[in-house]
C-alpha cells in the first residue's frame, strides 16, 4: 500500500511489520513523531506491544535491555542529547549482545542549543559497538526498520542497530512510500528466539563482570560479531529484495563512479543532492560521482577503496567535527585507502552543521576545489572569500 | 520540476496545505513524486511559516529548500512583501489570500469560501485555488487526497470548499 509520509512516520511503518514486543521511549525533538505513533498503533491494537513510558534517554535503552534479555524483540528511538544521555547504555546494550533496534534522529548537539539536523550524535558513538546505518529516503527507512530486526538477531551478529535520520530533512519530510504487506512481512522476521536470556528452567549468569585475563576475549568476540554484519546484512538485502522487490546495495551506494574523476563521499539525505549536481556537472564534461556510505559501522573499507582507487581526486562530506582533528566520516575513509595502498588525493567538506542548508552550488564547488586542490578540512561557506557568509 | 512555496501564520495550516498537494499528486500512482516539508523549527501559532512541496515525475532527491518557485501561495496578506517576487521562476505566480488586489499577484478573498463552509482557515481553500489556477493537480486528486489524510468529520466541507475554490480560481 502506498502512502504519502514522513522519515519519522515511514519508520514506525517498518517497526509496526517488525513486531516488537516492547517499545520504551523517551520524546525528544525531531525524533517524538516516530514515537508518538507507535504509542497509537500500540492503543488501537494494530501493535501488540508493551509501550513503556520511561523518565529519560538512560531509563529508555536500560528498559530495552532488560527486555531483550528477557529474550523479547525490543525497540527504542532517541537523538542528540537523548543518545548522549543514554550513552553509558549503549555499551551495556553492544558488550551484552542485546539486538535492540533504535532509531536515531540525527541532530546537533549543545551548546549552542539547536534542534536541527547534524550527524555529531551518532558519529560520535562509532565506538559504543553498535551497527550503524543512515538512510537516505522515507522508503528505505521503512525498509531499513524491517531489515535492522533481521540483522541485529542473527546469531553470528547479536549486536544492536542504530538506525539513524538525519532530523527534520528526513524525519518531518513527506513522500510516498510503499508498505508492505503484514503477511510478506512476517514471512521475512520470524519472531525473536535466542539463547542469550533468562531462562528460569536454565538458569545462567548474564551481563556478569570479567577479568583482565578473560575481558578481551568478549571484547574480541564483540568486534568479530559486528564484522559478521557484513555478510549478513548482504544476505538479508537479497531476501528483502527477492520478497519485497527493492534492491539495497550493501555498506556503500555507489552512483557514476565507474569512470569517475571526482568523487564526493557522503551519508545521509544530502546524497540525492550531490548525485543532481554530478548529472549536471557530467554535462559540462566533468567527470563526477557519489559514494554514499550506507553502513558506518561495519565500516565498508574494502567498498570504499576499491570504489576511490581510480580517482583523481574525492571529497568527505560531512555533517560533523571531531574538533581539533577533522571530520570523522574522513578520518574513516582515509583509513580505508591507506590500508588498501591507495593514495588519492582527499579533501574534508564540514557542512549542515546545526541544520544549515546545503545547496547545489555548495556542491558544484566541492568538485571543482577538489580538481584544483584545497585545504584538507574546509568548512562550507566560512573561509576565504565568502568568509563567514 | 514543479516547485510551490507556501506563506501562512502559525495555526492556519499552510504545511497541511503542502502536505495535501504532495499527496493529491501521487495519489492516483504512476510516475508521480511528490517532497512536502515544513521551514523547520518550533511551532508556533501566529508566527510566520513557510512550506514547500516539489512534484516531479523522477523521485525528487534534492530537499533542500526552494529557492525559485513556480507557485508562492500566501494564506495571510501581510506576509506578502514585493521582495517575494525575487523566489519566483520565469513566469511564475503568487496567489494571496486577500480582499484587496496587490500588484504582481493574484488576489482572492479566500476567507469568503472558508465561511461559507464553516472552515476555521483557509488552508484547504487556497489548495483549491492552486489547483484551479495551475493544474498541477486537478480538483479531483484534492478532493481525493483530503478523503485520505484529513479526519473523516472534516472532509466533507473541506472538499466543498476545494471544489468551490478551483472553479472560482478559472473565472
Amino acid at each position: 500500500m502506498k502512502k504519502f509520509l514522513s522519515g519519522n512516520e515511514a519508520f514506525a511503518e517498518g517497526i509496526r511489520l517488525a513486531r516488537p514486543e516492547v517499545i520504551s521511549a523517551y520524546p525528544i525533538t525531531p525524533q517524538t513523531i516516530v514515537v508518538e505513533r507507535l504509542s497509537e498503533m500500540v492503543e488501537d491494537g494494530s501493535l501488540k506491544a508493551e509501550y513503556v513510558h520511561v523518565e529519560s534517554e538512560h531509563s529508555a535503552l536500560s528498559c530495552a535491555i532488560g527486555a531483550s534479555a528477557a529474550g523479547a524483540r525490543a525497540f527504542t528511538a532517541t537523538s542528540s542529547q537523548g543518545l548522549l544521555y543514554m550513552a553509558e547504555c549503549l555499551y551495556y546494550a553492544s558488550g551484552g549482545r542485546f539486538p535492540i533496534v533504535m532509531m536515531n534522529a540525527d541532530r546537533s548537539t549543545a551548546l549552542p542549543w539547536n534542534i536541527y539536523g547534524d550527524q555529531r550524535d551518532s558519529l560520535s558513538q562509532l565506538d559504543s559497538g553498535w551497527i550503524q546505518a543512515y538512510a537516505e529516503n522515507a522508503q528505505e527507512a521503512l525498509d531499513l526498520a524491517l531489515m535492522s530486526y533481521k540483522i541485529a538477531e542473527n546469531k553470528r551478529v547479536s549486536t544492536p542497530f542504530m538506525a539513524n535520520l538525519d532530523g527534520f530533512v528526513l524525519t518531518h519530510t513527506y513522500e510516498t512510500v510503499d508498505i508492505p504487506e503484514k503477511e510478506l512481512a512476517d514471512k521475512f522476521l520470524p519472531p525473536y528466539e535466542t539463547d542469550n536470556r533468562i531462562d528460569f528452567d536454565n538458569p545462567k549468569n548474564m551481563a556478569f563482570s570479567a577479568g583482565p585475563d578473560t575481558n578481551y576475549i568478549f571484547k574480541y568476540k564483540e568486534h568479530e560479531g559486528v564484522l559478521a554484519a557484513r555478510d549478513v546484512i548482504a544476505e538479508t538485502e537479497k531476501e528483502f529484495a527477492d520478497i519485497f522487490g527493492r534492491k539495497y546495495t550493501g555498506l556503500i551506494e555507489n552512483y557514476r563512479t565507474d569512470d569517475a574523476e571526482y568523487i564526493i563521499v557522503t551519508l545521509g539525505s544530502i546524497a540525492g543532492l550531490c548525485r543532481e549536481t554530478a548529472d549536471k556537472l557530467r554535462e559540462s564534461g566533468v567527470k563526477a560521482g557519489v559514494v554514499r556510505i550506507r553502513y558506518m559501522r561495519p565500516f565498508p573499507n574494502e567498498e570504499i577503496a576499491e570504489t576511490l582507487k581510480n580517482a583523481k581526486a574525492y571529497a568527505v562530506l560531512e555533517k560533523d567535527i571531531s574538533f581539533g582533528n577533522e571530520g570523522t566520516v574522513f578520518t574513516n575513509v582515509n583509513s580505508a585507502l591507506k590500508k588498501a595502498g591507495i593514495n588519492v588525493s582527499g579533501y574534508n567538506f564540514i557542512g549542515g552543521l546545526g541544520g544549515r542548508n546545503i545547496s547545489a552550488s555548495d556542491i558544484e564547488k566541492i568538485y571543482s576545489d577538489i580538481a584544483n586542490g584545497t585545504d584538507s578540512v574546509n568548512f562550507i561557506g566560512i573561509g576565504g572569500e565568502n568568509n563567514g557568509q | 520540476m514543479k516547485e510551490i512555496i507556501w506563506l501562512g501564520r502559525g495555526g492556519q495550516g499552510a504545511f497541511t496545505a503542502a502536505k495535501l498537494l504532495g499527496a493529491a499528486y501521487t495519489i492516483n500512482g504512476g510516475e508521480k513524486y511528490a517532497l512536502a516539508f515544513p521551514s523547520f523549527g518550533p511551532e508556533r501559532r501566529g508566527a510566520p511559516v513557510r512550506a514547500f512541496t516539489k512534484l516531479d515525475t523522477k523521485p525528487v532527491a534534492d530537499r533542500s529548500q526552494t529557492e525559485k518557485a513556480d507557485f508562492i501561495v500566501i494564506l495571510d496578506d501581510t506576509l506578502y512583501g514585493p521582495q517575494l517576487q525575487g523566489l519566483l521562476k520565469e513566469n511564475g505566480k503568487i496567489i494571496i489570500n486577500s480582499k484587496d488586489d496587490i500588484e504582481g499577484a493574484l488576489t482572492f478573498d479566500a476567507e469568503k469560501i472558508s465561511s461559507e463552509y464553516r472552515l476555521p482557515t483557509v488552508n484547504t481553500v487556497m489548495l483549491g485555488l492552486l489547483a484551479g489556477i495551475s493544474e498541477v493537480v486537478s480538483a479531483e486528486e484534492a478532493e481525493l487526497a483530503v478523503k485520505g489524510y484529513m479526519p473523516a468529520k472534516i472532509q466533507e466541507r473541506n472538499i466543498s470548499a476545494i471544489s468551490k475554490a478551483s472553479k472560482e480560481a478559472v473565472l
